[in-house]
């Protein structure tokens, strides 16, 4: 079981949340013209790197927030978690 | 190379089977080889082994970074299936069930393929009429598919819960007679043994550090048992293809999961065939040992672990019980983890490179095994004529940016829900 901090309500389960995929992927901004390859990494391209993931979890039984999580993609260990609005280094 | 047979067998067993020839050799790399396989599990070896009998290249190597087999073939739950909606995953597979048919024989190995059916269970009018437009498209294709009621249902599986409390009833379903299951691990050896006789070197504990590119072209590998030359390369690294797509500053449309699966203590002969629980992801199979195994979601995020947690096999297994209360009285004999390469469709990628020389086969979810045979044959011929074959002419990876999606179950980029 992984146990995430939710910054909104404390150490939860890991039952508590869904996951969201890839925090650092950015959508294109909306009124600029957007060209296809900008659309494609954008929905398909992903790095899932092996170790530090920056990613997102929504605590649906919980808070029902969005939150940003840090963990190790080969550990699962979670290195710090933040509210969506805040920056992880 | 020695043949195997009952003579053999006999023959051996005067020598207390001590004199057994090994199945295949463990070389030192050579400097250079025209093609190298990297990852030594079922597709890889099986692309080896076609490269050499079909293409008649031999000057191949296979490298691995732990032993061959260890992946995923042999963590896969063996079910070997081809019905599929879509003409081309449909005709690719169905290709695959006729390679899968004489592989025994062709490999003088018994893979112990037992074609006993697969169902997959309906549980609501509107998958029925899915069920009936799927087997229609199969049939279209050639492939024998045969829509089942729930009386013809309670006549195969009469131990499922057909009890009217039940959340969700069993309407019908949906069965493919021609599939089946196999010994994951024979599939691994017998292209392992034959493709070494056919002077594969099959090249064991060496990992691959980087990638000899010079002007878009592929020049050889970097290993951690030294440079190896090579004229073209194939990546057949299912969970790991991310890892050396970083390498090469390439990015692909898929992520890494992890996949669990679990096995029941063995029980007398219960279950004839694979089916699936159409209410949940769960499905089930009974080994020739008499183990009930089982899987079901993916744990549902990015993970290299090739270890899961307890919620995940919770949950499948919650789909289990409702679907056979028997289960309740098993005890888990074991449960273990493996990284699926999740393509952003769901259907897999045998392909050319924008590099020269180097080939790509990702992808595959959790569906790979089934395809062992089939994606090793395609494989090969895209890396020996240089051009996919008509039959993984859809699997590539431009289909992404073109539009031309497989998404056999229309999940869209969302893998961990599949």
């Amino acid at each position: 079981m992984l146990y995430i901090k939710c910054p909104y309500c404390g150490l939860r389960a890991q039952k508590e949340f869904s996951y969201g995929g890839d925090a650092t992927v950015k959508r294109p901004n909306i009124n600029e013209e957007v060209s296809s390859e900008d659309w494609d990494n954008f929905v398909y391209m992903r790095k899932s790197p092996r170790g530090k993931h920056l990613e997102l979890w929504q605590h649906i039984a919980g808070c029902r927030q969005w939150i940003k999580v840090q963990r190790d993609t080969a550990t699962h260990e979670i290195f710090q978690t933040a509210k969506v609005t805040e920056e992880i280094r | 190379m020695q043949k195997y047979s009952v003579f053999s067998l006999i023959k051996n067993a005067f020598s207390n089977h001590q004199n057994w020839e090994v199945a295949w050799k463990d070389p030192t790399p050579k400097s250079e080889y025209d093609v190298v396989i990297i990852g030594g599990g079922g597709h890889g070896l099986a692309t080896a082994y076609y490269l050499a009998k079909e293409h008649n290249i031999r000057n191949v190597a296979i490298i691995e970074k732990g032993w061959i087999g260890g992946g995923n073939v042999g963590r896969n739950t063996t079910i070997i299936r081809s019905n599929f909606m879509y003409d081309a995953n449909a005709r690719f597979n169905e290709f695959g069930m006729d390679l899968w048919r004489n592989l025994s024989q062709e490999l003088n190995f018994n893979v112990m393929f037992s074609p006993r059916g697969i169902i997959n269970l309906a549980h609501s009018d509107a998958q029925m009429n899915a069920y009936a437009r799927r087997g229609n498209s199969m049939r279209l294709n050639g492939i024998d598919a045969k829509l089942l009621d729930r009386d013809e249902v309670k006549k195969l599986i009469p131990m499922a819960d057909f009890s009217d409390e039940v959340r969700f009833p069993i309407f019908g379903g949906l069965m493919q007679p021609s599939a089946g299951t196999a010994r994951h691990d024979a599939v691994a050896w017998g292209y392992a043994r034959q493709a070494d006789d056919m002077g594969v070197d099959i090249i064991q504990h060496c990992e691959v550090t980087g990638f000899d590119v010079v002007n878009g072209k592929i020049k050889g590998i970097r290993t951690s048992r030294g440079d190896i030359k090579a004229k073209k390369v194939g990546l057949c690294v299912a969970g790991s293809t991310n890892i050396l797509a970083e390498k090469l500053n390439m990015t692909l449309p898929i992520e890494t999961h992890v996949l669990q699966a679990c096995v029941s203590e063995p029980v007398k002969p219960l279950l004839d065939g694979v089916v699936t629980f159409g209410a949940g992801h769960f499905y089930i199979s009974q080994s020739d040992k008499g183990e009930m195994v089982m899987g079901g979601d993916l744990d549902g995020y990015n993970s290299y672990a090739q270890r899961g947690n307890l919620p995940t096999i919770q949950h499948v297994l919650t789909g289990g019980l409702a679907l056979f209360p028997f289960l309740s009285r098993l005890k888990m004999l074991r449960t273990w983890g493996g990284i699926m390469d999740m393509s952003m469709d769901g259907s897999p990628i045998i392909d050319k490179t924008h590099i020269e020389g180097l080939y790509l086969n990702c992808g595959w979810c959790y569906g790979g095994f089934k395809s062992t045979p089939v994606s090793g044959w395609t494989f090969a011929h895209t890396i020996a004529q240089d051009q996919v074959h008509e039959l993984n002419s859809e699997l590539r990876l431009n289909r992404f940016s073109t539009g031309h999606l497989l998404d056999e179950k229309g999940l869209g980029t969302k893998t961990w829900i599949g």
